[in-house]
């Protein structure tokens, strides 16, 4: 196939960025996005220009860590992440747009690479579950109904790539947060911090300057792990319960 | 009885190896016998507790004027953080990824092994260090692999109080599978995610403490040298991937959990960016290598389709247990839809070979029958172009198929998809076919690799203060490790063993302050700016990536699933001359100032470089087979691995023998009191 790529580039965090446009032919239906752009590079390191930058490390659709805004739309046309995501979801001759998340809590580093280091600082400020180190009971002792630890397993197939927020007109990370409250919350272990997790969760997402929830559910249709948007009537439901409890 | 002394009171069952071959002479130099100083003695269930209990305590006070680095954040690395954390210790913790949840301890899909007997079908912690040191081929030591085995069933307790939702039955207690080279259901799993749910475990442990401000964490940051002063590792050098930073951390100690090298092959299942780096470079300051030739070779994986793939995706061999794995009984039928191909046409050829394990037979057995399948011309799926060991190039079908059909028969299609459905998806798209209605087809990839620092009984390298965790070390898995065991490894080192051992060496400190103007400090800055512009300043004509893949290209062919005599020696031979023109023609653009990941590549590969001579020199030293590495010479009648247990029952630990040296051979031998070595035999 052949195709002409746009794509964002911009030095570093302080530069102004610009959209470049590329040829590439010889690009394969079975080829990866990604092995795309690894064409790509060769390409333009071989003719003396610097390669595009852009996250990626499992490949597999686990690690969360590559995302792009493929014509608009994060991780591109498919319900996957951009690892995933296929050359044969494309046609011969297209132009295809390749930008960086944008969100102000992400802010860009290079080219496609954003800093995403908020999300860590929103599990820092509760997201887990507080179990020392060599203290823990025995692990059958304390049952969990099947269908909740069902669900607790969905919500926490979350890769935290943030997609989510991209793909929020208000930038909000509801749908990650929530995927991780509804995680713990859904565990008999999960329930000593389960009111304060979510104050102290919603106060540092708001802190990070992420958006607030107005229920528009592009969260969930660009989600590669389609975490459903019951998580966030989740959290909403665990911070009000919070607030009646005076938290 | 050579090498015995450390083991006062028991009775060794087997005599210390004596070499008689000598495949790599002029290759290496022969060091002096390698003992392990810290090995425990004692009854075999005792050893452990006596250590925990024996090892020097530090008071609490005096833990948090001891400073810890941690390089690493995958269950190994991210564990230990969190827990030294816990205990009060201060700890500076470095990933090259943007967060720790992210480190490729993430991808594990199958499970995780543990000795809990929930099924009562005969599970013990015996059985399980058994059934590993079996597996291994008896290539690892008894003691190591006790302590794994012992420790397992904390890990469960463990990670299940931090929430890790692992698989339940209806009744709310945990679930378990079989998995390969095993015949008791001791794999706990959480579908086919058990590496992203146990990292998240350990990760949300860390994050804990950051926010405790025990841990301080350092994302994207690349390690590029270990600070070795006064004979101690005190430290490492840094670089700052975003703005290009080279930084100095200083510590009392310094702990490796980054990962496995597997990468050295181009093609494999490990995440883009894992590497050899923090471990090639601590090799280069004193630290020995132990084993390096020993790779898994996973039988499941996706099989190539064509040049242009950057990695390759394993499917879980969990699947094995419900999948048969088959290939058309005559060439002709290979290029047939499978579904067209009757029963009686079909060579369920693990099933046929090894009746007792069928598809669930070791890792290596079933990738070298299904390499041995497609060799014969009954391999399926598209032609790939392929170069011989002799050096001709030729179209082969690389795969076999992995077929669900009598599954979905026999447990529905909905049961099928609630145990698999996410890795069947992960198969659909990247094949573009379905795996419900079209038979999967696999082929064997590089996986794991079980060689890695030498390390002690208690993690310690080589360097004093050096220590290395996860399948960084080389320790618990011989030359083959079963499935589910490495996160196993992983998380016991990073909970309970590191945690326990590397108090003892921090009784001794803090240590003599040192600061920046410290020689081994300036030496070991310099060393890695002076690196960095020569990078940048070949300006050569070929792309880092280039070289990449020309090693893999060796590495698979001559150091992958069987190894010969003369195929190594050319592979030396071809990676020497790699190496040469690297240093000469790679091309770095941009500067080092900033973001680069050519730069940050370049530095990566050549250290593979280095690597893969190295463990060319270890599987051609060792002329035998066992687990994961197969000589050709060394085989039985019929096609089996043959061992050598009289010649090579050692640990083969090599020493840096400089630039133009040879590098030098440290034997350690491996004695066995509490299990007796016998051939494997799965038929
Ligand atoms: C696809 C796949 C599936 C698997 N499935 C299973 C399974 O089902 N069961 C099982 O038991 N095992 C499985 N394994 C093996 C297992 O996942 C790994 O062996 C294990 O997770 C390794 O953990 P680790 O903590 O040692 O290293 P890793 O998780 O690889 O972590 C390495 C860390 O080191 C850091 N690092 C590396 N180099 C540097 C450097 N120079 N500077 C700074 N940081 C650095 C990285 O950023 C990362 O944080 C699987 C492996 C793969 C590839
Ligand atoms: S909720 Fe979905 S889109 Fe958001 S971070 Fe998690 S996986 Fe990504
Ligand atoms: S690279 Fe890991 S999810 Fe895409």
């Amino acid at each position: 196939m052949k195709l002409t790529l746009k794509i964002w580039r911009q030095e570093n965090a302080s530069a102004a960025g610009a959209m470049h446009t590329y040829e590439l032919d010889g690009v394969s239906q079975d080829m990866s996005f990604l092995e795309m752009l690894d064409l790509l590079n060769e390409q333009l390191v071989t003719s003396g220009q610097e390669p595009v930058a852009f996250d990626s490390d499992c490949r597999e659709g686990i690690c969360g860590t590559c995302s792009l805004m493929i014509n608009g739309e994060a991780h591109g046309p498919e319900v996957t992440t951009t690892c995933q995501l296929h050359m044969r979801s494309f046609t011969d001759g297209e132009t295809i747009t390749i930008e960086p998340w944008r969100a102000d809590p992400f802010p860009v580093i290079k080219d496609l690479i954003v800093d995403r280091s908020a999300f860590d600082r929103i599990i820092q400020s509760g997201g887990y579950i507080s179990a020392n180190t060599g203290s823990a009971p025995e692990a059958n002792s304390v049952p969990a109904p099947r269908d909740k630890a069902m669900r607790a397993f969905n919500a926490a197939t979350c890769i935290g790539c943030g997609a989510c927020v991209a793909a929020c007109p208000n930038g909000s990370a509801s749908l990650f947060m929530g995927a991780k409250i509804t995680a713990l919350g859904e565990l008999p272990q999960g329930q000593p911090e389960r009111y304060s997790r979510v104050v102290d969760m919603v106060s540092q997402h708001d802190a990070e300057g992420f958006g607030g929830c107005t229920n528009i559910g592009e969260c969930t249709n660009a989600c590669p792990k389609e975490i459903p948007l019951d998580v966030i009537s989740q959290l909403n439901k665990d911070l009000r319960t919070a607030i009646a409890q005076g938290r | 009885m050579a090498s015995v002394h450390f083991l006062p009171g028991l009775t060794p069952t087997n005599t210390a190896p004596v070499q008689k071959s000598d495949d790599a002479a002029g290759f290496y130099v022969l060091g002096d016998k390698l003992v392990d100083p810290k090995a425990p003695t004692g009854p075999i269930a005792e050893r452990w507790t006596t250590r925990k209990f024996e090892n020097r305590l530090v008071n609490p006070a005096n833990r948090r004027k001891l400073n810890i680095i941690i390089v690493g954040t995958g269950l190994a690395g991210g564990a230990a953080a969190a827990t030294l954390g816990e205990a009060g210790y201060n700890v500076k913790v470095f990933c090259y990824q943007d967060s720790p949840r992210r480190a490729h301890s993430i991808a594990a899909q199958g499970g995780i092994n543990a000795a809990k007997n929930y099924k009562e079908d005969g599970d013990s912690t015996y059985r399980l260090f058994y059934d590993t040191v079996k597996g291994g081929d008896y290539r690892a030591r008894e003691s190591n692999v006790y302590r794994l085995a012992e420790e397992s069933a904390n890990i469960i307790d463990q990670c299940v109080a931090q929430g890790v939702p692992f698989a339940r039955e209806y009744g709310g207690l945990l679930d378990n599978r079989s998995f390969g080279g095993v015949q008791v259901s001791r794999t706990f799993y959480a579908r086919g995610q058990t590496g992203q749910q146990l990292l998240l475990g350990a990760y949300q442990a860390l994050e804990r403490q950051v926010a405790e401000g025990t841990v301080e964490q350092f994302t994207r940051h690349e390690m590029l040298e270990v600070v070795v002063a006064d004979g101690k590792a005190r430290g490492i050098i840094a670089r700052d991937m975003v703005t290009g930073a080279i930084e100095t951390h200083i510590a009392d100690v310094v702990v490796l959990a980054t990962g496995g090298y597997g990468n050295v092959f181009y093609l494999s299942t490990n995440a883009m960016g894992s590497n050899v780096t923090a471990s090639w470079r601590a090799h280069r300051k004193g630290a020995y290598m132990a084993n390096p030739c020993y790779t898994q070779i996973h039988p499941t994986c996706i099989p190539v389709t064509g040049d242009h793939q950057s990695k390759l995706t394993l499917m879980s061999e969990s699947l094995r247990n419900d999948g048969r794995v088959w290939v058309p009984k005559k060439a002709e039928d290979c290029e047939k839809d499978p579904r067209d191909i009757p029963e009686e046409d079909r060579d369920y050829f693990l099933e046929r070979i090894y009746p007792a394990f069928g598809n669930l037979v070791p890792r290596d057995i079933a990738s070298r029958a299904a390499k041995y399948m497609c060799d014969e011309g009954r391999g399926v799926g598209p032609t790939v172009k392929e170069v011989g060991p002799d050096g001709v190039e030729r179209q082969v079908r690389r795969g076999v198929y992995l077929d669900l059909t009598d599954a979905i028969r026999r447990l529905g299609r909905d049961k099928v998809e609630e145990k698999y459905d996410n890795l069947l998806d992960m198969y659909a798209r990247i094949t573009g076919e379905n795996p419900y209605e079209v038979p999967m087809r696999i082929y064997p990839a590089v996986h794991y690799v079980m060689g890695g620092l030498w390390v002690d009984y208690e993690l310690q390298s080589s360097i004093p203060g050096l220590f290395v965790t996860g399948e960084a070390n080389f320790s618990d898995h011989g030359a083959n490790r079963l499935g589910a065991s490495a996160l196993m490894q992983g998380l016991a080192d990073g909970y309970f063993v590191l945690p326990n051992t590397i108090r003892d060496y921090l009784a001794d400190g803090p240590f003599e302050p040192i600061d920046e103007s410290h020689p081994a400090v300036v030496e070991a800055r310099e060393s890695v700016q002076e690196r960095i512009d020569k990078f940048l300043s070949i300006n050569g004509s070929r792309s880092v990536e280039s070289f990449h893949k020309e090693l893999g290209t060796i590495m698979w062919e001559y150091c992958g699933m069987e190894r010969t005599k003369e195929g190594l020696t050319r592979a030396i031979g071809l990676i020497r001359d790699l190496k040469k023109e690297f240093w000469s023609n790679v091309r770095v653009l941009g500067s080092g100032e900033s973001l680069n990941q050519d730069l940050e590549k370049a530095g990566r590969v050549a250290d593979f470089i280095e690597l893969g001579e190295l463990m060319c020199i270890d599987a051609l030293n060792r002329r035998e087979s066992c687990g994961g590495h197969f000589r050709g010479e060394s085989q039985t009648e019929d096609g089996e691995a043959l061992r050598h247990d009289d010649e090579f029952a050692y640990v083969a630990a090599w020493e840096w023998g400089g630039d133009d040296g040879a590098p030098v051979l440290h034997k350690e031998d491996l004695i066995y009191t509490a299990i007796e070595m016998k051939q494997r035999s799965y038929k």
